[in-house]
């Protein structure tokens, strides 16, 4: 009988690393509150305004003026994002055009272990029109759980500024038409359109 | 009896309890084909050459077309020359399709990037399919095993090279040299900004 709990903690032990594989680096998932991520404001007025912001200081995701706020995990180096930057464009403008979801909801992007100048280079070379973020020193990414690129979270904007995930996926548009990729992400928002 | 029950049941949960959080991976992910050796030592090797001396030259088989002599650019063109230690590893795997994104950047500056690995070329060819077109040659320095990387003083006692960065002006001299630690990828501003120097 004293085998027992040795046998017990053998099985365990054995089973350890595919708990630590699955548990390992997670992000955020649906119903979890996002991590308080802190973002310098853009320098350009247009995306302050975008953004809600009241003034050019660091501001959390929260208080972003938006119900919903997309956020999208890219890096300048990742010929996957650098793919699907056109079709994350036309997301944004399918957002913009629509009044169902205009002012709604908000799309960012984080450049995960990309300088403010790589941000730049991946800006200009895609005309990207929504607020672009630098995260060289991989802060954000170890937030978000280290995530791979590209990456979408939606996330629900409270009232009082808490912001909760209802989308944590991998991967981009993966081929689909940016108002279909739109309506699957934004069905588990919990809002009506 | 009941105790071994037990132990299956809590091992059955394992993976419920971890799976329940873990995203799902496409199976074709690139990430998922590259082998990643983990940390390594951040630099394992003695540059043999300065800044201010002329580079060393070289030809080698190039991934398209004919080899490329380095001193072939002598007078045309600033060269940066990439050294990268092996394909399908993480932090390389990203590095050069950067550079591609950046060639407006490199041509500004009338230069051109030559990407060196310590591999075959057959290996270079189904590594770099996956970073799109490279607008810059690819080059193999797999035989004799790193002669090349080895004569600019960045092959590791592994075999393979240091993550490097040696910028060749148009006279053919030594103006930049940066040996980045192996598991960090090199800062380009920093590599534009010593281009930029080179301009007349």
């Amino acid at each position: 009988m004293k085998r027992a709990p040795c046998l017990i903690l053998a099985i365990l032990l054995a089973a350890a690393p595919a708990l630590g594989a699955a548990g390992g680096g997670l992000a955020p998932q649906p119903g979890d509150i996002l991590p308080v991520i802190e973002l310098e404001a853009p320098g350009d007025a247009d995306q302050l305004r975008y953004l809600g912001l009241q003034a050019a200081e660091p501001f959390r995701i929260g208080d972003i003026q938006s119900e919903v706020v997309i956020l999208q995990v890219f890096s300048m180096y990742c010929p996957h994002c650098q793919r699907e930057a056109p079709d994350v464009n036309r997301l944004f403008e399918t957002i913009e055009a629509d009044r169902r979801y205009r002012g709604r909801v908000k799309l960012i992007g984080i450049g995960a272990g990309n300088s403010g100048f790589e941000v730049g280079v991946f800006r200009q070379s895609f005309t990207i029109p929504f607020p672009l973020f630098a995260d060289e020193s991989l802060t954000i990414h170890r937030q978000l759980g280290e995530v791979r690129t590209p990456y979408f979270f939606g996330v629900r904007i409270a009232e009082d500024g808490a912001a909760r995930v209802f989308y944590s996926r991998p991967g981009g548009l993966d081929g689909a038409a940016p108002h279909k990729f739109l309506k699957i992400l934004l069905e588990n928002a919990g809002l009506q359109w | 009896m009941r105790i071994i029950a037990a132990a299956v049941a809590a091992l059955l949960l394992l993976p419920v309890l971890g799976g329940s959080r873990a995203p799902a991976q496409p199976a074709t992910w690139q990430e998922d084909m590259l082998y990643d050796p983990g940390p390594l030592a951040p630099i394992d090797s003695r540059l043999k050459v300065r800044v201010g001396e002329p580079a060393p030259d070289f030809t080698l088989p190039a991934l398209h077309g004919e080899p490329v002599t380095l001193s072939r650019y002598r007078g045309q063109k600033n060269v940066v020359l990439s050294f990268v230690p092996a394909a399908w590893t993480p932090v390389c795997s990203d590095q050069w399709p950067g550079y591609n994104l950046a060639r407006a950047l490199f041509e500004a500056r009338d230069a051109i990037v030559l990407g060196i690995t310590v591999d075959n070329l057959p290996t270079l060819h189904a590594w770099t399919r996956q970073m799109g077109q490279l607008w810059f040659p690819v080059l193999s320095d797999f035989w004799p095993h790193g002669a090349v990387a080895e004569r600019y003083g960045v092959l590791r006692s592994d075999g393979v090279s240091e993550r490097a960065i040696f910028i060749v002006d148009q006279r053919g001299l030594i103006r930049y040299i940066e040996v980045s630690d192996i598991n960090r990828r090199p800062d380009l501003e920093s590599c534009i900004g010593e281009l930029e120097k080179l301009a007349p």
